[in-house]
């Protein structure tokens, strides 16, 4: 029973975890009324920039749920997200507004479930290659259909579905993407595709069906960048491909969780923040030095912050915590010379000493029978 | 216009294609990089290349002397300044491909964005040997049989100096097996960092050729870089005739497809076939199951 002394935590430490989840959730619980209040007391401008932040932080969580796990770098985001997106504005006409919703959930779940069974079973790298065109593709056949089939080049979405709706929405899509989330990292399942993400042999071999729960992540995730991109679709009001599949989406949401790290669940949405700011900064003064920008923060981040935003903090915070070191300072060396000075003196031995080690030698101790 | 002189305007299209995918093959197969920033050295060809003939009028042809040297020196310096650090921390040969990917991700927009803050985002386009050709009763545009014929030089110059050198054969041995390379006595960091610029060197060689033909702007690269990317995963990793063949594959795919359906779907061709060969053939078109 001692063995199992350390697995056990005592009374103690169970209240004291309690206690923390406790006020980790009232914290998150308070973010949330404040944020859920915003529309209330922020201007047109700063909602609007609020929105972007939702939605990102939806994309980034969406995006960390799969590839911060099972470490294949994913770059379809803006397949799904105009997926989703346009699967709204095809189907406004003849569905009402929650309903086209959920049919961009099915179709993204559906391009998620085609692409994954043919890729992902394969290999890491044939995934990522057909990630990096995905969206660019599907562009490109959507402008084929829509010229040559239906005959229009974009289309209208029209609905009673104002910021405010789609601010509200957002966050709490937001929130159900972070709980699940965080339900994941402590399930059974959340530690296989860690596990796939570490070693995927060791993966296979204890068992874990390492394709199924690949394909079944990346559906969950791509299901939420759809469900994002069908959110944002009533805020554009005039869409078309080249609009919604804009492969810089899927290139930004990669720098944002870099940034933000993922380590930690809420990593990805601390990159969201600065990366936001810079593009509205940029975008309307210096459009072009946005992407430079974009891919020298990327390189640094890669180069020198391999656990971003979140590793600075987690060091910073450790070393807080740590046992200050006074500067030792003219003192130091006296300090030392007297500990020397003081030290224990270790008498001769002389030839008494030479003849106990002899004796020692010849009459070794009998060895204890066990 | 029938189908037959379809087909040999794929294949003309497709030598081009190859001799982009075979430097990609060569930064990818021999140096271990996936260089995501590859189109993007194209695109500084075609535009050196633009920029030489409307203000100096310099044959094309003749600026690629210049400008091959350059873009070698150019990938170089990005093997030793830029990968030789993720080639000392990666432990494994994936480990190694996820890095780069993201080291060469962030490189692509810095290029893309400094291009296009040097040139504007505008197409350009200049004429030269826009004439027709006639060629056994087939009419082509003379500068994309010039284009192919100089695919071809390239192409029978790569596969000399690969099968018929001591040089090409220690940068083979590197491909099948690095561990193995360093233990025979090969300079493998020295001859992946020459591998990574030759393959620089020749897609400047393409960026030269297809903009004599083709309108382009800074955005291009990517388009490239992933067409090379279906080419080199379809005929093999480090299997140069593989990639030729698969490249006039693409080629002849591609013109099939604007001929009967639309010239628009030409990313949607390579998918489908990179689809079709992921499907049929999961270990390239020649590899060995």
């Amino acid at each position: 029973m001692a063995g199992n002394k350390d697995l056990t935590e005592s009374k103690e430490d169970r209240r004291r975890r309690r206690n923390r989840a406790a006020a980790a959730i009232g914290a998150l619980a308070l973010l949330v009324a404040v944020l859920a209040g915003a529309p209330w007391f922020l201007s047109d401008y700063q909602l609007s920039l609020m929105v972007n932040v939702a939605c990102y932080i939806v994309l980034t969580i969406a995006w960390a749920l799969f590839s911060g796990t099972t470490r294949l770098v994913s770059f379809a985001t803006s397949a799904f997200f105009g997926v989703g997106m346009y699967t709204v504005a095809m189907l406004i006409k003849v569905l009402p507004l929650y309903a086209t919703f959920a049919a961009a959930i099915g179709v993204g779940a559906a391009l998620a479930l085609i692409v994954g069974v043919l890729t992902l079973r394969i290999s890491g790298m044939f995934f990522v290659i057909f990630g990096f065109g995905l969206s660019e593709m599907i562009r490109e056949l959507m402008v084929w259909w829509e010229i040559n089939r239906t005959h229009t080049m974009g289309r209208y979405v029209y609905v009673p579905f104002d910021t405010t709706m789609i601010y509200e929405h957002l966050l709490a899509l937001a929130v159900l993407v972070f709980l699940i989330g965080w339900q994941l990292r402590r399930s059974r399942f959340g530690l296989a595709l860690l596990l796939i993400g570490e070693d995927e042999t060791m993966a296979r071999q204890v068992g874990i069906n390492v394709p199924f729960s690949k394909v079944a992540i990346f559906i969950v995730s791509a299901m939420f960048m759809s469900l994002a991109g069908a959110l944002m679709a009533p805020r554009f009001g005039f869409i078309n491909p080249n609009f919604a599949f804009n492969p810089l989406v899927s290139f930004v949401v990669v720098i944002m969780a870099f940034l933000g790290g993922l380590q930690r669940l809420w990593g990805p949405a601390l990159g969201v923040i600065p990366l936001i700011m810079l593009s509205e900064k940029l975008q309307t003064e210096f459009p072009f030095w946005f992407s430079v920008l974009l891919g020298l923060v990327f390189m640094v981040i890669v180069y020198f912050l391999p656990r971003g935003v979140t590793g600075l903090l987690e060091d910073a915070w450790a070393a807080l915590g740590r046992p200050l070191e006074l500067p030792r300072g003219l003192t130091g060396p006296l300090i030392d010379a007297w500990a020397w000075l003081s030290r224990p003196i270790v008498l001769p031995r002389g030839v008494a000493g030479v003849i106990e080690d002899r004796w020692t030698k010849l009459l070794p101790r009998p060895t204890e029978k066990r | 216009m029938s189908v037959i002189e379809v087909i040999l305007g794929g294949v003309i299209l497709g030598g081009l294609y190859a001799l982009v995918a075979i430097g990609f093959n060569l930064q990818y197969g021999m140096a271990r990089i996936v260089n995501l920033a590859y189109g993007e050295f194209l695109m500084g060809a075609a535009f050196a290349a633009f920029w030489m003939f409307t203000l100096f009028h310099i044959n094309p042809i003749v600026g690629m002397i210049f400008s091959a040297p350059a873009t070698f020196g150019a990938n170089w310096l990005v093997y030793r300044a830029l990968m030789t650090p993720l080639v000392r921390r990666a432990r494994t040969r994936e480990q190694l491909e996820g890095e780069t990917i993201l080291a060469t991700f962030g490189l692509l927009f810095v290029l893309r964005g400094a291009a296009t803050l040097a040139f504007s985002a505008n197409n350009r386009f200049y004429d030269y040997l826009g004439e027709p050709l006639h060629i056994f009763g087939f009419t082509f545009a003379a500068n994309r049989v010039l284009a192919f014929a100089m695919a071809c030089v390239f192409g029978v110059a790569i596969w000399i100096a690969l099968n018929r050198t001591r040089f090409g054969a220690a940068l083979r041995a590197l491909a099948i097996d690095p561990i193995g390379a360093e233990l025979v006595g090969i300079d493998v960091r020295g001859l992946s960092g020459l591998a990574f610029a030759g393959g620089g060197a020749l897609v400047a060689a393409a960026g030269t050729l297809v903009s004599t033909f083709l309108t382009f702007n800074p955005s291009i690269g990517i388009e490239f870089t992933m067409k090379a990317l279906v080419v080199v995963i379809m005929g093999g990793v480090g299997n140069m005739g593989g990639s030729l063949i698969a490249g006039v594959l693409l080629g002849v795919a591609e013109a099939l497809c604007s001929y009967f359906v639309d010239s628009g779907l030409t990313l949607a061709v390579a998918y489908a076939l990179f689809l079709i060969v992921l499907v049929v053939r999961p270990r390239g078109l020649f590899g060995t199951p």
